[in-house]
């Protein structure tokens, strides 16, 4: 297989959920080698709970949500509440270039794996902490999932219809962090590259979310005005909204945003005498009758199907997709052309669909090179083969639950 | 003197808008150099867009342009015109990357395809984030990021929760679908920079926006694939409750969590129901609904303060629904100085402006300089850098050119 242009690199993982395992799995698609330190005394829910489908699984390897988030790495079964397995633990960052977790503020330190105790055994490391509010301030100690970090960053008040409460999010915002997290992981590995040094890095999953609405802000900062919730409008595109087509709950997306545009959308209604009208004639006119211009076109795409509809709009050069479900997704003749949709063999749930990783690169691709690993798979690779462990003092450290 | 973590390394940006912007401004903000090239004349597009001043549309107040664009030297060119072109040529010599997203084939037709400058630059590391990618049937197709925004499936499940499907769905709130494809791709930017530090060599990365907004709902987008129905907006209807003075959001994922909230409620009889008992049965829709009535009851006479004052204390995850303005109040925003003040030469001084969502504790995040104003570095980067001679640039200025 084709290196990574991560290739080389090792990180160590003490992470659980979805916003810190997600973090190394990119990194682990491009290449980096990626030890997964989990226990079966503190089972990752992910490993036991799909928040999406509400299945629990029944044993800890065969979640497919842990499966899709912990693709090519190694795993290692260490009981940290141990102070034998906290030395191995060190052992570990003793030999890798970075690493990450995501237990709540305060904790790594108590199990004496923070950054000063992995400084002192590897001085240039790279060490990132993920935490929902951050390491410091009031709400450090805030208990909290994706949904409520969102919610304090702002992004739900602004998500949703004028005339409904605002929105919740799920998971997807985790992922969020944990993309901002692969950043600023490769930042430091650069700033490694350029000066031999290694740092430590507070990540805020609720400053993540805000910095994905930086320019929400400055509505309030310059104007002391709050931006409130919009359904699909845009304020200065219209049409610019979904509109019901055949089937059930199918929509198209559609947004034209200059007057060929509408024209080009006049002609695929085949109504010429909308291009005329003046109520529709440039952009605020539009956005001045909205509603009348929703429903026209609500009329015409309602009993069509809406790959019809999308093909007829883009070949009038508008722009035009549909909203798609899952099953959409996976049925959808470009994502299929494009290889999007892939399976990997797990030997406990067999072929497993998953997303391929999102960026094609020419000369390093990306991979996914296995399934995600089970609990401890990789115990005695790891021990043994990477720290040169006695197999007798394993089978020791196994039968006491320090590997565990 | 604290230390800039991507000193060194040189970027040339040439895009508009939201996505590839926010891919530069991540690596400027953190000591890169990013040269951006604005068109002449009237510049990226976001720089129509608001938040305004006063509410007042003004090419050099855009709230949007400038926190996409900090940190970022800013020279105007239309690489389309022949002297243009032999400056975008000299331009890409100097520089690591290149980012563009203009529209599928345009890059090729300006002659700027990545075989072409790979031999002006061999070890140039080329990215091009196009709405659906450069092959596959939708290759062409034109599409807005409210489009991608629902094609790739994020819009498709909000809001949540939608009781009926009546409604169509929504887009997530401000302009996330185009700030995510931003995010996705610096990850890849960064590891081939990486590579290429080590190896001499460069590459071409290609981004679909499609693909990279599907890769943040990559768990949900894969239930009916392994036999499992499509994730649906129609949601858990229990989490967003109204309070006295707004929103809040609870979640207990873990029964001792639900059993502490239920004591926080001061055990109200209803919750002894065998519907609320197990986490499996509150999330079916019917007792949500029943389940986000009952709390409301309760919540409506507490204002979101001392709902999240009794719950964090009682460790029951609750969070207030925030508005613009509680963010930009925060306490916990303050301490940790996540707005900064900023100076700019049109919009003035602001005591409070976004900035980053980490701490590096030896290259701190910096505002290295504001976002620039249209043209503001021709001189430096024409001139200066490249040699051109005053003279000749009023004459390019004079032909549009720059």
């Amino acid at each position: 297989m084709t290196k990574g242009p991560l290739d080389g690199i090792r990180i160590v993982e003490f992470t659980s959920a979805w916003a810190g395992p997600y973090a190394t799995c990119l990194l682990g698609f491009l290449g980096a080698e990626i030890i997964k330190v989990e226990s079966l005394a503190y089972v990752d829910h992910s490993r036991y709970i799909s928040f999406s489908t509400g299945t629990e699984f029944a044993t800890p390897n065969e979640s497919s949500v842990f499966n899709t988030l912990n693709l090519n790495k190694k795993s290692i079964a260490l009981n940290l509440k141990q102070p034998e397995a906290v030395e191995i633990a060190k052992r570990l960052l003793e030999i890798c270039d970075v690493t990450i977790e995501n237990m709540r503020p305060g904790v790594i330190k108590k199990i004496g794996l923070d950054y000063d105790a992995a400084r002192k055994v590897k001085p240039d490391i790279i060490y990132l902490s993920s935490s929902a509010c951050g390491q410091t301030g009031p709400h450090r100690e805030f208990m909290g999932y994706a949904p409520t970090f969102a919610a304090m960053a702002g992004l739900p008040h602004i998500t949703g219809y004028e005339d409904s409460p605002p929105s919740n999010f799920m998971g997807s915002i985790d992922l969020r962090s944990a993309t901002m997290s692969a950043f600023a992981i490769l930042t430091a590995l650069i700033h490694h590259q350029n000066t031999g040094e290694g740092q430590y890095i507070d990540l805020s999953s609720q400053e993540v979310i805000a910095a994905l609405c930086g320019d929400v802000f400055l509505d309030y900062i310059f104007n002391n005005q709050s931006p409130e919730r919009s359904g699909n409008k845009d304020k200065f595109m219209a049409p610019h909204n979904c509109y019901r087509c055949s089937g059930y709950d199918n929509w198209i997306s559609i947004v034209v945003g200059n007057n060929a545009e509408w024209q080009g959308l006049c002609d695929a209604m085949e109504k010429p005498e909308l291009a005329e009208d003046k109520r529709f004639s440039c952009a605020e006119n539009r956005l001045r009758h909205l509603d009348e211009l929703d429903r026209i076109i609500s009329d015409w795409t309602c009993d069509q199907d809406y790959y019809i509809v999308m093909e007829k709009l883009q070949n009038k050069g508008v722009a035009a997709a549909p909203s798609m479900s899952g099953e959409a997704l996976f049925k959808d003749p470009h994502l299929k052309a494009r290889g999007v949709y892939q399976q990997v063999e797990h030997p406990v749930i067999g072929k497993d669909w998953i997303i391929a990783p999102p960026w094609r690169l020419s000369e390093t691709p990306a991979q996914i090179k296995r399934c995600s690993p089970l609990l401890g798979e990789h115990n005695e690779e790891i021990l043994c083969g990477l720290l040169k462990m006695n197999p007798d003092e394993v089978r020791r450290l196994t039968k006491e639950k320090i590997v565990y | 003197m604290t230390r800039n973590a991507l000193e060194g390394v040189k970027i040339l940006e040439y895009c508009n808008m939201i996505s590839g912007p926010y891919c530069t401004k991540l690596m400027a903000d953190m000591g890169a150099e990013v040269i951006k090239i604005e068109h002449p004349g009237e510049g990226d597009l976001a720089r129509k867009k608001g938040p305004f001043p006063g509410n007042i549309a003004h090419p050099e107040k855009s709230g949007l342009f400038l926190y996409l664009n900090t940190s970022k030297f800013g020279i105007t060119l239309d690489p389309a015109t022949e002297d243009g072109k032999e400056i975008f040529y000299k331009l890409v010599k100097d520089v690591d990357i290149l980012i563009e997203n203009k529209p599928t084939g345009e890059m090729e037709t300006l002659g700027f395809g990545y075989d072409t400058l790979k031999q002006i630059n061999p070890g140039l590391i080329m990215t091009a984030i196009k709405s659906f990618g450069k092959s596959g049937p939708y290759k062409n197709y034109k599409a807005y990021s409210f489009n991608t925004g629902h094609a790739s499936g994020q819009s498709y499940v909000l809001p949540i929760p939608s009781l009926d499907l009546s409604r169509a769905p929504v887009k997530a709130g401000g302009n996330l679908s185009d700030y995510d494809p931003g995010l996705v791709t610096v990850v890849a930017v960064m590891a081939a920079l990486f590579h290429k530090r080590i190896s001499g060599r460069g590459q071409y990365i290609e981004i679909s926006k499609q693909e990279a907004l599907l890769s943040m709902q990559r768990v949900e987008s894969v239930t009916y694939a392994n036999g499992a129905e499509s994730v649906s907006r129609q949601g858990n209807p229990f989490g967003i409750v109204r309070c006295k003075d707004g929103y809040v959001n609870i979640i207990t994922p873990q029964e001792r969590q639900w059993e502490a909230f239920v004591k926080l409620l001061g055990n109200p009889e209803w919750a002894q129901e065998e519907a609320f008992k197990k986490r499996a049965s509150r999330v079916q829709m019917q007792n949500g609904i029943r389940l986000k009535r009952n709390v409301e009851e309760w919540a409506m006479k507490y204002t979101r303060e001392e709902i999240v004052k009794m719950g964090q204390e009682m460790r029951v995850p609750v969070s207030s629904v925030n508005t613009a303005e509680d963010v930009v109040n925060s306490e916990q925003m303050m301490e940790r100085q996540f707005f900064v003040p900023m100076e700019h030469p049109a919009v003035g001084k602001l005591d409070k402006f976004p900035s980053k969502p980490f701490k590096f504790h030896k290259t701190p995040w910096q505002l290295q300089r504001p976002a620039p104003l249209l043209g503001q570095h021709n001189k430096e980067i024409f001139c200066e850098r490249l040699g051109i001679d005053q003279q000749t640039l009023a004459k390019l200025k004079e032909n549009g050119v720059v």
